[in-house]
């Protein structure tokens, strides 16, 4: 069981460059994966790839050797460095999370996300805590593949490890596959098994 | 001699709510903070501590309904809305975090100021384009535009460098190169506040590092006590930052900073504190002097 890009290429039309020429990565069930490139390499076109986010020019995302569902929802959940752009602002939090599975007390709690947080909006929240909304839907909406692209970029260190241990101990428990887009290599090397340079 | 000084600043932002209510958001209280000549200061701190809103206070800069109490010194002299106004882009230079900054209409060359020789060998230093003085603000990418943002401020003859953020979106070698520039301009006597969430890079290049946390300074630290260790340092909250780097254990402790409009009456950090007393929950403690650093705690040590 793998998620797979195969000698993927992207540019946006005929006339761009190539913004990702050639790439082929595997990523297995239970395992995470640090991908580490400087910036311009397109690391997050990658992770936008791999989510169906978008379609490769050439090339083809693989999910258990079949191409990713185009119905429902994807089994391959991105989850990006703001969150404040990932949420409807007009929706309060609870709907936002409602919207992907029901709710689950364990995992609020795991979370730290307060019940009255699910009243308020967006903007009433600071970021570290919008991306525990957005870690919590990817989960909630059963996903079998977490891509993390620079997730707590933004957090402060102690946010950041809060985030990252509950990701860490529910990736364990789902057998999840992880991919991990960081510049931070002693992060890295604490949440993966395994890193590939872009 | 300090050339910039700030004691017990306290910033709070009037807001109205429905018909006559009012309410005073308290978002900066009783923060101390100096900086000498020839060293980097680092402000480290989640966001909403308040790091962003003291750059735009020291620049007087606020938006209208903020109300601003204690002393702010420059060159040992009261900094007053006049006396902002004036230093502000000749002796106090801001590098701000956001592109927008920049005029949209002017291209980056003339915009950048400073003599051109100087400019071009910034650019330079950066990697930067020669061809970059001829384009508009709109035709930068996000790190390109930020390494401009960082030129900027070097050009100018500011004695007093105050950097937001100037990092993220650069690569780890064009960040490490702002910060070695940093460290150029304060070993020729300028004094820079570098606020940054990126500790690590902070411990490297700063003298000193103030850690933030809900609107006050809690612990003013030489930036070795961060190398060395949890023991080398005063404030609970200072360590917690530490065990929660991923190459220092990853243990984060539980909870979050209070927001503006709820904090707690005594200590700051009380609520999450595991050695908080009676006394702690009371009343705000007052800052101490201990083993060379200044700490707001009454069981630093
Ligand atoms: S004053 Fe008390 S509550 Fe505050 S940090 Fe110190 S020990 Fe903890």
């Amino acid at each position: 069981m793998a998620l797979e890009a195969q000698d993927v290429y992207f540019r946006y039309n005929k006339k761009q460059p190539w913004v990702l020429e050639g790439r082929s990565l595997k990523l297995e069930r239970g395992e995470r994966l640090a991908l580490f490139a400087p910036s311009g390499r397109g690391k997050s076109t990658l992770a936008m790839l791999l989510a169906g986010y978008l379609a490769p020019t050439q090339g083809q995302i693989l999910l258990d050797g079949e191409p990713l569902p185009s119905k429902g929802v994807c089994p391959v959940q991105l989850i990006y460095q703001h969150p404040e752009k990932a949420i409807n602002p007009r929706w309060r939090l609870g709907r936002v999370l409602e919207e992907s599975g029901s709710l689950q007390e364990d995992m609020l709690e795991a979370f730290g996300i307060e019940r009255p947080w699910l009243q308020r909006f967006p903007r009433e929240l600071s970021g570290g805590e919008l991306q525990r909304f957005c870690v919590a839907r990817a989960l909630l909406s059963g996903a079998q593949y977490l891509i993390c692209d620079e997730i707590s970029t933004m957090l402060d260190v102690i946010t950041q490890a809060q985030i990252w241990n509950v990701v860490l101990a529910e990736a364990e428990k789902r057998k999840l596959g992880l991919l991990a887009v960081t510049h931070n290599r002693h992060l890295a090397q604490r949440i993966c098994t395994r890193m590939v340079e872009l | 001699m300090n050339l910039l000084e700030i004691q017990d600043l306290s910033v709070s932002f009037r807001m109205y709510g429905r018909g006559l209510e009012q309410t005073d958001l308290q978002v900066i209280s009783g923060l101390h903070l100096a900086v000498r000549p020839g060293e980097i200061v680092a402000i480290a701190g989640s966001s909403g501590s308040g790091k962003s809103l003291l750059a735009s206070a020291i620049l007087g800069i606020l938006p209208g309904n903020a109300a601003v109490y204690g002393q702010m010194l420059y060159k040992g002299e009261e900094l007053t809305p006049q006396r902002q106004q004036r230093l502000r882009g000749s002796e106090i230079a801001l590098v701000p975090q956001s592109v927008a900054y920049l005029d949209p209409l002017m291209k980056v060359g003339p915009q950048t100021g400073g003599p051109a020789e100087k400019r071009r060998s910034l650019f330079k230093r950066f990697g930067l384009p020669t061809q970059t003085e001829q384009l508009y603000p709109f035709q930068l990418s996000g790190g390109m535009a930020r390494r401009v943002l960082v030129s900027t401020a070097l050009i100018t003859d500011a004695k007093l460098i105050i950097a937001d953020e100037p990092t993220p979106g650069m690569s780890l070698d064009q960040a490490l190169e702002a910060l070695r520039l940093f460290r150029e301009m304060a070993d020729e006597g300028k004094a820079v506040l570098l606020i940054t969430h990126d500790i690590d890079l902070a411990f490297e290049f700063a003298d000193r590092v103030a850690v933030f946390y809900a609107g006050t300074t809690v612990e003013t630290a030489p930036a070795s006590d961060f190398k060395t260790g949890p023991e080398a340092l005063r404030h609970p909250y200072s360590k917690a930052l530490w065990r929660a780097l991923p190459q220092n254990g990853f243990t984060p402790i539980e909870g979050f900073q209070p927001y503006a409009g709820s904090l707690p009456k005594g200590c700051l950090f009380a609520p999450r504190c595991p050695y908080k007393t009676e006394q702690c929950i009371k009343e705000v403690p007052p800052v101490q002097e201990v083993r060379g650093g200044e700490v707001r705690c009454y069981h630093g040590t």
